[in-house]
C-alpha cells in the first residue's frame, strides 16, 4: 500500500491522551483514593548479604495508627520470578537478605506517617555474610553463595552456541581484532515512581491497581504467591508514567500490599520512594566483553565470536533471556557468516538486573560497533562505507537461525551520511585533520581545547519477542472490537500504554479500517477482568502484535457491516469503502449510509456486533537449544551519526548534532514516531557519558534523581530524525518497531566521535571527562591512548551447542502464523 | 513519597521577631528562607528542628539598594532577583553568574542569596535518606561518630557547596547579622568556619540579614562552576576570581575556590602573585599553578576527587583569561561544565 491509501496511517496526530497528561486528568496509581484506605511501607535490609536471625515485630504492632504488620512467614511459602526458570524471589525474605533494599517487612497504617516510624521499631537481626559486588568478587567466592541454584556457584546462567567453523573463519581472515568492553549499568529513572493499590474486597475477590507494564504477568503471579485463583483476581494496569522495562517484573510491593489488604479489610496503597525504585531496578547489567572478529582486506566479516559476563544482581529476573540478548541479536544486522557466542550472568549483592530499553542488546552492539571502527581505520576504509558494504540481506537466515524480512538499514547508512555532511566533516575535523593543519605561526592565538569529531554507528532490534515469557500456544495478544446502534466503536485490549503511545496506535488502526477518526474510537486497555490478554509492554511488541489483532478484529466487523449495507443498498460487499465515517460505494457516495446508521443494520442482521482478533508470531524458533531468544516477526534498522566536540583541558564531552535514520518498516504515526527516536536518543546520551548505578561499602552510591547523574535538556543536543519506511509483510501496514532499537548506536556512536576528535579509545561507558584526560595521558606518554578494562574473569563456558550455520539461506516462510483465519 | 517529620511553623514578621524567636527554641530551632535546602535535608533527617522560622514574611529582608557607592542585598532576594538584577549584573557580573548556576529556576525562584550563603555543607556519605544512613553506619555529621570519607579523621569533612559564597569573598562582601540582643557586621570570611558540621561562626539567635558590596569601581570579577549537567547540580568546584585593575595592571586581587573544602578556600599566594602586573598568559599559568595548591577535595562529592583537583587549575586559568579579556573560553560568566 502506498500513503494515499491511508486515511489516518502516517498522519502526525497527537496522543488520544495528551492533553488529558497535560491538563493533569490522568489518574497514576498513586491518584487513587479509596474509602477506609491504608497507607503501607517496607522495611529493607539494611545488609548486603545476610541471615535473617530473627524479626521482632512487636514495638512497629503498639504503634497507635498501626492495622498490620506483615514479615514473609504471613505469606505462602512460595518464591516467584518473571520467568519460569528463575523462581527465586520472595516477597519479604524469609532467611536471607541478598541486597540492600531487599524487603523484609510491611506495615499498613492509617498514613504514610506513622507506617514509616512503625517500620523503624521493626528489629531484625542479621547474621552478617560476605558481601559480593562484582563479578570478579562472586567468581573468587564460590564458597559464598548468592543463591542454591544456577550453573555454578554464583553463577547464574552459563551459555554457550556456535555456529559453523569459527576458528576457521578467524585463520582465514586479512585482520582479526580482539578487544574488551565494559558496559556500566544503569537504571530506567522513569518520572513516575512505582505504585499500587489493593482492594481485597468483601466477595474475596482481589483488586490490584499497579503502575505496570505487564499486568497479565502480575496476575499470574499474584495467583501463586497469595495462593489463590487467578480466577479471583483481578489486575488493572493504571497509566504508566514511564516504564523503559522497570516495571516488566511482578514486585514484592504488590504482593505486599494485596495481603495487607486482605489482613486488614482495608484497600492499601503502596508507593514507592525514588530510593526504593533505584533498589527495584531490573535496570541494564554491568557487561564485560571480549569480541574476535575477522575481516578481509575489503571489509567483509569473516566470522565472529563474542564473550560477554553480565553482573546480574541478587536475583534472576529476566537475566536468562538477557544473558542470550548480549549474543543473539548483532547477526541480524551485517553479514556474519559463522559465529560463537559465550556468555554468563553471574550473581552479586546488588539490585537485581534486567529488561532495560534495549535489553542486552546495547552493551554488545557498543563492542561490535566501537570494534568496526577500529578495524575500519586499520583496514583504511570510511567507517560508514565499510558499515554500508556488509549490512545484511533482506529475507534471509542469519548465522543463528534468525529470519529477517525487510533490511532498510543501507537507506539509513546513505540517509545519515548525507544528512551529516559526513564525508566532508570526517576529513576536516579529527586528530588526522589537526595534524594536517601544520604548525602555528608564532604569536598566534593557541586553538581552542574543543575539538570536533564526528562518528557512526549502525544497530538493529527486534519487533516483539518471538516466544513467550511461559511456553505456551496461546495468543501474544487478543483484542475485542465492538460496536452499537450508537455509532460508538470501543477497543478492549490488555495492552498496557506506558507513554509510548500503544492506546493512541489502537484507536489509529480501527478509525483506519473503519472508516473514522481516532476520536470515534474509545480504548479501554489492561484490565485482566475485561481485556483480552496480552503479554505486556515489553520487547517492543505492542505496535506489532496489538496492531495485527486489531486490524484483525477491525477488519471482522467491518466485514459484518459490509455485509448488512451491501443488502440495504443492493451492491456486492466488496465493492463497499469504508471512509469519512460513511459506508458505500465510491462510484456513487451519495447513498453511503453514515457508519453510526450502518452499525444498526448490521446489529440488526446479526445481533451484538463484537469481534476477537488474536495475533501470535511466526514460528520460527531455532531448532537447538536456545533458540527460543532472539526470533522476532521483523528487525528495525537505525545508523546514527553523532557531531561533537571534546575539551582537551577538562574532557568534556558537548554533543553538537544527532542525526539517526530509522527503518520503522512504516510510521503509524510520524509525530509518535519521532518521539521514540528523541527519547532513546536522549537515554543513550545518558548510558554513554553520565548514568551509572555504581556501589560503595555495599550500597548503592547516589540512590536519588540529584546524584545519578542524568541528561537534562540542556545536555541535549539537536537532533536530527529521518524515518525509513521499508512496508514489512510481518507488521501491521508495514510497521515495526521504534520504540528501542534507536538507543543502540547512539552510544557507540558518540565513542567512535570522540575517538575521531581526539584519537583516544574510551573502551567502556560511561565516557566521563576523567577517563578522557587519562587516555590522553597516556597518548601524550606515547602509550596506548585506551581506557577501558584490563582484564577478564577466569571462568569456564559450557561447551557450546553447535549447529549448522543458518548463514544466507532464504527466510522462513513470510506471513505465515497462528489464528491468521 | 518521604514525609517532613513534624514541627512548630513560626512566621515572624519582623527580624526582631524573627531573632528573637530563634533566642527563644535555642538549639531546637532552625531559620528556613526559600526552603530549597532545608525541607529535603529534614525529609531524609539531616535535621529534625521542633521549631522551623520562617523568614518568607519579612519585608525588609528582600531586595537590592545602593548604599554609600556600594550595593547591599537583602538576605530574603531570590537567586533569580540577584541574578537578573541589572546593578549587579553590570559591577558584580561573578556574582550574577554564580547566583544563575545554583540549582534550577524553579528552585531559583524560591532559594534566596541568604540561604545560598548558610548552605549545608554536603557529602555523599550525609546527603541520603535515613535508613541508608542507617545502613552505611552513621557518619558524626548526623547520628553517628565516625568519618566515612576520611575513617580516622576527628573532623567533618563535608563540602562547602555554596556557588555565591565564593565570589562574595572575591568581591569583598561584609554581612550584616542581627541577634536578639545585638547586631554586628564582619567581613563573609568570618562567616565560615574549616568544620563539615559547624560550618558557620555566628550566633544561633544571628540572622544573616544583609550583604553589603564595596563599589565595584575597577573591580573585574568572573565565576566558573564545575558540575555535571547544565542545570540542578551542586558545584563540585567553583572559583570565583575578582581583580581591581588600574588599567592593565592589577592592584588588587582576590580568588577564592568554593567546593573544594568545607568552607570557601582562599589562594592567597596566588592572588598575590597577580598584584601590581598585567595579566600575560604566563601569568596566568602560573598564578593558577599556585591557586591549585589550596584545593584538596576529597572523594565525596561528584565526579573524582583527582579530577576536581585538576580542574582547579584549568578553571582559575580560564577564569583569569576571562578577566584578563584574551580568554578564548568564552565570556567571563561562561560556566565550563
Amino acid at each position: 500500500m502506498t500513503k494515499n491509501d491511508f486515511a489516518v496511517v502516517g498522519q502526525p496526530l497527537p496522543k488520544v491522551d495528551a492533553w488529558a497528561k497535560v491538563v493533569g486528568e490522568t489518574r497514576y496509581a498513586d491518584d487513587f483514593f479509596l474509602p477506609r484506605m491504608a497507607y503501607a511501607k517496607l522495611l529493607r535490609s539494611s545488609h548486603a548479604h545476610a541471615r535473617i536471625r530473627a524479626i521482632d515485630t512487636a514495638r512497629a504492632r503498639a504503634v497507635p495508627g498501626v492495622y498490620a504488620v506483615v514479615t514473609g512467614a504471613d505469606l505462602p511459602p512460595v518464591k516467584f520470578g518473571i520467568l519460569p526458570v528463575s523462581q527465586d524471589e520472595e516477597a519479604l525474605c524469609t532467611d536471607k537478605v541478598r541486597m540492600v533494599g531487599d524487603p523484609i517487612a510491611a506495615v499498613a497504617a492509617v498514613d504514610e506517617e506513622t507506617a514509616e516510624q512503625a517500620c523503624r521499631l521493626i528489629d531484625v537481626t542479621y547474621e552478617a555474610q560476605p558481601a559480593l559486588m562484582s563479578i570478579f568478587d562472586s567468581l573468587a567466592h564460590p564458597e559464598v553463595r548468592i543463591h542454591e541454584y544456577g550453573d555454578g556457584p554464583n553463577v547464574h546462567k552459563n551459555v554457550a552456541l556456535q555456529f559453523g567453523d569459527v576458528d576457521g573463519a578467524l585463520a582465514g581472515a586479512d585482520l582479526v581484532r580482539e578487544d574488551v568492553f565494559f558496559f556500566e549499568g544503569n537504571t530506567h529513572l522513569p518520572m513516575e515512581q512505582h505504585a499500587a493499590v489493593a482492594q481485597w474486597a468483601s466477595d474475596g475477590k482481589l483488586t490490584l491497581w499497579s503502575s505496570t507494564q505487564t499486568p497479565h504477568y502480575v496476575h499470574r503471579v499474584l495467583a501463586k504467591a497469595l495462593d489463590t485463583p487467578a480466577a479471583h483476581i483481578r489486575v488493572i494496569a493504571t497509566p504508566v508514567g514511564g516504564g523503559f522495562g522497570g516495571k516488566t517484573d511482578p514486585f514484592s510491593h504488590e504482593i505486599v500490599a494485596c495481603q495487607l489488604s486482605k489482613l486488614t479489610g482495608r484497600p492499601v496503597k503502596i508507593a514507592l520512594t525514588r530510593e526504593e525504585v533505584f533498589y527495584t531496578h531490573r535496570g541494564r547489567h554491568p557487561v564485560l566483553m571480549w569480541i574476535k572478529t575477522g575481516f578481509t582486506r575489503r571489509g567483509d566479516i569473516t566470522g565472529c565470536h563474542l564473550r560477554t559476563w553480565l553482573d546480574g544482581g541478587a536475583y534472576g529476573s529476566y537475566g536468562v533471556a538477557s544473558t542470550f540478548y548480549t549474543g543473539v541479536i548483532n547477526p541480524v544486522t551485517y553479514k556474519i557468516p559463522v559465529y560463537k557466542f559465550e556468555g554468563a550472568r553471574i550473581f552479586t549483592n546488588k539490585p537485581p538486573c534486567g529488561p532495560k530499553r534495549g535489553h542486552g542488546t546495547p552493551q554488545p552492539r557498543f563492542a561490535l560497533e566501537c570494534q568496526l571502527d577500529k578495524a575500519a581505520e586499520q583496514l583504511g576504509l570510511d567507517p560508514a562505507d565499510l558499515r554500508r558494504r556488509i549490512v545484511a540481506e533482506p529475507f534471509t537466515k542469519t548465522a543463528n537461525h534468525l529470519t529477517v524480512t525487510t533490511i532498510g538499514l543501507g537507506e539509513c547508512i546513505d540517509k545519515v551520511v548525507e544528512a551529516s555532511d559526513w564525508r566532508a566533516k570526517r576529513s576536516r575535523y579529527g586528530v588526522t585533520a589537526a595534524a594536517q593543519g601544520g604548525s602555528r605561526e608564532e604569536g598566534s592565538e593557541p586553538p581552542s581545547p574543543k575539538r570536533p569529531g564526528i562518528g557512526i554507528a549502525c544497530s538493529a532490534y527486534m519487533t516483539g519477542a518471538g516466544t513467550a515469557i511461559y511456553w505456551n500456544d496461546m495468543p501474544h495478544s487478543g483484542v475485542i472490537v465492538r460496536a452499537d446502534r450508537s455509532g460508538g466503536v470501543a477497543i478492549l485490549c490488555g495492552a498496557t500504554d506506558i507513554g509510548q503511545g500503544s492506546d493512541s496506535v489502537l484507536a489509529y488502526l480501527t478509525a483506519e479500517v473503519l472508516g473514522l477518526e481516532p476520536v470515534d474510537v474509545q480504548v479501554f486497555p489492561a484490565d485482566t477482568s475485561l481485556t483480552p490478554v496480552d503479554l505486556g509492554s515489553y520487547s517492543s511488541r505492542v505496535t506489532l502484535m496489538c496492531g495485527m489483532a486489531t486490524i484483525q478484529a477491525a477488519g471482522r466487523l467491518r466485514d459484518a457491516i459490509f455485509k448488512a449495507v451491501a443488502r440495504k443498498l443492493e451492491v456486492d460487499p466488496a465493492a463497499l469503502v469504508a471512509r469519512e465515517r460513511k459506508i458505500g460505494v465510491s462510484a456513487d457516495w451519495d447513498k453511503a449510509v453514515s457508519f453510526a446508521r450502518a452499525v444498526e443494520l448490521g446489529e440488526a442482521m446479526h445481533g451484538v456486533l463484537a469481534f476477537p482478533g488474536s495475533y501470535a508470531p511466526p514460528k520460527r524458533a531455532g531448532k537447538y537449544k536456545g533458540g527460543g531468544v532472539g526470533p522476532s516477526p521483523c528487525y528495525s534498522y537505525s545508523a546514527c551519526v553523532v557531531e561533537l566536540t571534546v575539551d582537551e583541558e577538562t574532557g568534556v564531552v558537548d554533543l553538537r548534532d544527532v542525526w539517526v535514520a530509522h527503518d520503522v518498516g512504516r510510521a503509524l504515526n510520524p509525530l509518535l514516531a519521532e518521539g521514540q527516536v528523541e527519547g532513546s536518543i536522549y537515554m543513550g546520551i545518558g548510558e554513554a557519558l553520565m548514568e551509572e548505578q555504581v556501589f560503595r561499602k555495599g550500597l548503592h552510591k547516589q540512590p536519588s534523581m540529584l546524584e545519578y547523574k542524568s541528561p537534562t535538556t540542556l545536555e541535549t543536543p539537536e537532533i536530527h530524525t529521518i524515518l525509513v519506511e521499508t512496508d514489512d509483510p510481518e507488521g501491521p501496514f508495514g510497521a515495526k518497531e521504534v520504540g528501542q532499537g534507536p538507543l543502540l548506536p547512539v552510544i557507540p556512536a558518540i565513542a567512535n566521535a570522540i575517538h575521531h576528535a581526539l584519537g583516544i579509545r574510551i573502551d567502556e561507558v560511561p565516557i566521563t571527562p576523567d577517563k578522557i584526560l587519562k587516555a590522553l595521558e597516556l597518548k601524550r606518554r606515547g602509550k596506548p591512548a585506551r581506557v577501558g578494562p584490563e582484564r577478564l574473569p577466569l571462568f569456564t563456558f559450557k561447551k557450546p551447542v553447535v549447529v549448522e550455520s543458518a548463514f544466507g539461506q532464504p527466510a522462513d516462510t513470510i506471513g505465515v502464523r497462528p489464528f491468521q483465519s | 513519597m518521604i514525609r517532613l517529620p513534624s514541627f512548630t511553623y513560626l512566621a515572624p514578621r519582623t527580624l526582631a521577631e524573627a531573632a528573637r524567636s530563634m533566642a527563644e527554641h535555642g538549639r531546637e530551632a532552625m531559620l528556613v528562607a526559600g526552603g530549597t535546602d532545608l525541607y529535603p535535608n529534614m525529609k531524609r533527617r539531616q535535621f529534625e528542628p521542633k521549631v522551623v522560622v520562617g523568614l518568607r514574611g519579612i519585608r525588609e529582608l528582600r531586595g537590592v539598594r545602593s548604599e554609600n557607592g556600594g550595593w547591599t542585598i537583602g538576605s530574603g532576594t531570590t537567586l533569580s532577583e540577584v541574578s537578573s538584577h541589572a546593578a549587579i549584573t553590570r559591577d558584580f557580573p561573578a556574582l550574577a553568574t554564580a547566583a544563575g548556576l545554583v540549582s534550577s529556576p524553579q528552585l531559583r525562584n524560591m532559594g534566596t542569596i541568604g540561604g545560598n550563603v548558610c548552605v549545608d555543607t554536603r557529602c555523599n556519605y550525609y546527603n541520603q535518606s535515613y535508613e541508608w544512613r542507617k545502613a552505611i553506619g552513621f557518619c558524626m555529621k548526623r547520628d553517628g561518630d565516625i568519618c566515612l570519607v576520611a575513617p580516622g579523621s576527628s573532623r567533618c569533612w563535608a563540602v562547602s557547596s555554596s556557588d555565591t559564597a565564593p565570589v562574595l569573598w572575591a568581591l569583598g562582601a561584609r554581612l550584616r547579622l542581627v541577634g536578639a540582643a545585638s547586631e554586628r557586621t564582619v567581613p563573609i570570611a568570618a562567616l565560615y568556619r574549616d568544620d563539615g558540621i559547624e560550618y558557620l561562626a555566628k550566633q544561633q539567635d544571628e540572622i544573616v540579614a544583609d550583604i553589603l558590596l564595596p563599589p565595584a569601581d575597577g573591580w573585574r570579577s568572573a565565576y566558573l562552576k564545575l558540575r555535571r549537567r547544565g542545570s540542578f547540580d551542586f558545584p563540585v568546584l567553583g572559583v570565583a576570581v575578582a581583580a581591581r585593575m588600574d588599567g592593565q595592571l592589577v592592584r588588587e586581587a582576590r580568588i577564592v575556590l568554593g567546593a573544594v573544602a568545607s568552607l570557601p578556600r582562599p589562594a592567597e599566594r596566588a592572588a598575590a602573585e597577580l598584584v601590581g602586573r598585567r595579566i600575560t598568559r604566563e601569568l596566568v599559568a602560573r598564578v593558577a599553578d599556585l591557586a591549585a595548591g589550596p584545593s584538596k577535595p576529597l572523594d565525596n562529592t561528584d565526579f573524582t576527587h583527582p579530577y576536581r583537583k585538576r580542574m582547579t587549575r584549568v578553571f582559575v586559568a580560564r577564569a583569569l583569561a576571562a578577566i584578563g579579556e584574551f580568554g578564548d573560553g568564552g565570556p567571563p560568566s561562561e560556566e565550563v561544565a
